[in-house]
């Protein structure tokens, strides 16, 4: 029985948001026909690329940042049994409690009895992929808890009754106007005179949640690391909602998957440089919170730490694919993807969308529950070339190929990526970035941005001499 | 068999015979280097940060470095002339003692350059008379949150603050405070002293301790949410104003 019990295992079904409800062939198809879509992420992902770009060439040792962050991660999943128990270990020593949760219905449970066990009815909740993993909010809501979304773009989807569709922007498949009919349909007491400059619109999240802020005394939140020599947490943030919900309540939950782990508070130092760089654009985001256990008469004074598998241990099984584990959510990689520029993030059904969410949703789920996410990529290379942590993506995406030759799905997958591959502006950018990145070397010297600060030390896969609407014809 | 033992075993099961241990290179700048404080200015008006300098010779009249007035002339991030080190020791003390080093009357013209009259929030570790006549000190000694976030505004210290990437840390010294108190206020005024600033990131994490709750900020509370425009002040302090004290 334990030796059953002890072998890694997929993410349940029936449970959270690994796997959509339908095929990304047949979604993409739906997203390519919403022009307004386009432009919004195109728009978007163009601003994004280009400030990033302009930071990463800022640092002299952006490649031998990547270089350590990969190899922190390396060493972090090797040792992941001691390194998680020493987390532990640290986090109690402070004053914090931390659970166990071998998958999402256990998550969910741990999470919901703690909020029970606090006799509170509402929740507020700082943006955590972990969490929408997971399905907690329909968890709680199922339990009549009220969870509470304090990232604008969250609320924003929330009360839209809607979908993330990217990992930093979730509701960058929106626009002002949307977003103003938003609040005044489905925001509680919003003035009836809301205009739609974004000022204003901010302005008007910022009134309906200091309230909320001030008066729930549970907070739920992910993290982007966890110390292991410290038992330390830290959540990176823009908008001050994050502090919010680390500071005030009297009980933070935090959800963490087991590979947010880092070795020590010296590696703290790499992916400080690393994220910000590569998700928002930015030299440092506005505010990073870190805390260890409970600090007396600092905020909240009851703390739990919830560490979830989830279908990881499967993964990390996979000594090809055990590399998606390294990731720290950046979102770079779908921000140079042709394919998701064109198809947004729903078409990936996952809460994971994009580059990294091909190569993670179907090793989470099992490779037959997602089985033509490996196929919605064009193999152009630009993601591996712009993940900080030099995650090889192509290679991932062609080795779970092998795994799952799907014939049927993937000539459909083949004929939207045709589509979608024809004549893009952006893929033939891309494929030439890849190209060009290639030639200059080691450190991308001298190209404009966002091209310089990309690496290319290594062998990209070969950008197809046919067009795929050549191949698709000629075959 | 406990949930701890399940996932501990599926991972000892997963990395099967054991995984390779790679070195980890540490070829990335790591300090200490030169402090340039011109570009610290810059980097923190590049965020929105209004910034006020103090020179022993001419104490601030008010007039704030902001918006874009500074241009980028100065030298690039220091990455040679390692600092001795019996200076950092001697740093180290100065921590000690926040008024080291800080002119209590040029920190009050700069504070009244800001606000001419109100009440401001302060840490129980701050000096008082760092605030000017008019401006009201309401010393936080466990205040509501309701109260605090009727304050006009919150004047603390720092910690450490990294000149690359234009931040500054809090670590709820006593004269830094409860994280509450930076928060709730929409203005946030922070004394920060020259032998605080490193210029790299890396030298701030040596410096820091993450057994104390530590709060990183760099310009005021923004969000790129709605189509990407930058709207600076969603939840924290909508306005942060930095007071240099030293060269
Ligand atoms: S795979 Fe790399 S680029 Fe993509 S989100 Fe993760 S860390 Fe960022």
């Amino acid at each position: 029985m334990s030796t059953f019990l002890g072998m890694p295992v997929h993410a349940p079904r029936g449970v959270g948001h690994l796997r959509g409800d339908e095929s990304f062939p047949d979604a993409a198809r739906t997203a390519l026909g919403d022009s307004q879509l386009r432009r919004n992420l195109q728009h978007a992902t163009t601003t994004i690329r280009g400030k990033s770009g302009r930071v990463i060439a800022e640092l002299p040792d952006w490649q031998e940042l990547r270089s350590a962050g990969s190899a922190l991660k390396s060493y972090t999943m090797a040792h992941l049994p001691e390194l998680l128990e020493q987390l532990e270990e640290k986090v109690t020593a402070a004053g914090g409690v931390v659970h166990w949760a071998a998958d999402a219905n256990e998550a969910d449970r741990i999470v919901t009895d703690l909020v029970r066990a606090a006799g509170e009815q509402r929740v507020i909740k700082v943006k955590s992929m972990a969490t929408q993993e997971i399905g907690l909010n329909e968890a709680l809501e199922a339990a009549g808890i009220t969870p509470v979304e304090t990232d604008l773009a969250e609320l924003i989807v929330q009360l839209g009754n809607d979908k993330p569709s990217h990992i930093l922007v979730p509701a960058i498949h929106r626009n002002r106007s949307e977003i103003r009919e938003i609040f005044l349909r489905a925001m509680p007491g919003v003035d009836p005179k809301l205009t739609d400059d974004p000022p204003v619109l901010a302005g008007a999240a910022r009134r309906y949640l200091r309230e909320t802020f001030l008066s729930t005394k549970v907070a739920v939140s992910g993290a982007n690391f966890a110390i292991a020599d410290t038992g330390t947490l830290a959540v990176v943030e823009s908008e001050g909602n994050g502090r919010m919900c680390l500071t005030l309540p009297e009980t933070l939950i935090t959800v963490m998957g087991i590979e947010k782990l880092v070795p020590t508070w010296q590696d703290l130092e790499v992916f400080l440089q690393l994220l910000p760089r590569a998700s928002t654009g930015e030299r440092m985001n506005p505010y990073t919170s870190m805390w260890t256990g409970v600090t007396p008469g600092d905020g909240p004074q009851n703390f739990h730490l919830v560490l979830l598998d989830n279908g990881r241990t499967a993964v990390l099984a996979d000594e090809v694919g055990r590399q998606a584990l390294h990731c720290i959510r950046c979102s770079a990689c779908l921000n140079v993807c042709p394919v998701y520029e064109r198809t947004g993030g729903h078409a990936y059904g996952s809460v994971y969308p994009g580059p990294i969410g091909a190569i993670l949703s179907p090793q989470l789920t099992g490779v037959a529950d997602n089985a033509s996410l490996p196929y919605a990529s064009s193999l152009c290379g630009a993601c591996f070339d712009a993940c900080p942590v030099k995650i090889d993506i192509p290679s991932i995406l062609v080795h779970l190929r092998n795994q799952a030759p799907h014939p049927r799905t993937e000539a459909a997958v083949m004929a939207a990526a045709a589509y979608t591959m024809d004549h893009p502006r952006l893929y033939r950018s891309a494929q030439r970035a890849a190209k060009l990145s290639r030639i200059a070397g080691r450190r991308g010297r001298g190209l404009p941005p966002p091209l310089n600060g990309w690496s290319a030390s290594r062998d990209l896969p070969a950008p197809p001499k046919e067009t795929f609407r050549d191949w698709w014809r000629n075959r | 068999m406990s949930s701890k033992d399940v996932i501990l075993d599926r991972i000892r099961a997963a990395l099967g015979a054991g995984a390779e241990t790679p070195e980890i290179p540490r070829d990335y700048r790591r300090g200490p280097a030169q402090v340039d404080l011109d570009l610290l200015v810059e980097r923190l008006v590049d965020y929105k940060a209004v910034v006020h300098r103090l020179t022993a010779e001419k104490p601030d009249t008010g007039e704030p470095v902001a918006g874009g007035g500074v241009e980028g002339s100065g030298p690039q991030a220091g990455v040679g002339g390692a600092r001795p080190l019996d200076d950092l020791d001697h740093l180290a003390e100065g921590r000690a003692n926040a008024q080291v080093g800080v002119e209590a009357a040029a920190v009050r013209a700069a504070i009244a350059g800001i606000l001419g009259a109100g009440t401001v929030v302060v840490p129980p570790g701050l000096p008082l008379e760092w605030l000017p006549d008019g401006v009201h000190g309401l010393v936080d000694d466990g205040l509501s949150a309701e109260r605090i976030a009727a304050a006009d505004g919150v004047v603390t210290a720092a910690a450490v603050a990294v000149v690359e990437t234009g931040t500054i840390v809090l670590d709820a010294s006593p004269d830094q405070g409860r994280r509450i108190i930076s928060l709730l206020p929409d203005l946030h005024i922070c004394v920060l002293r020259a032998d605080q600033v490193v210029a790299s990131v890396p030298e701030a994490v040596a410096r820091l301790d993450p057994t104390r709750p530590l709060t990183w900020i760099s310009g005021p509370s923004a969000t790129s949410d709605i189509e990407l425009n930058r709207v600076e002040g969603v939840h924290g302090p909508r306005n942060l104003h930095v007071i240099l004290a030293g060269q």
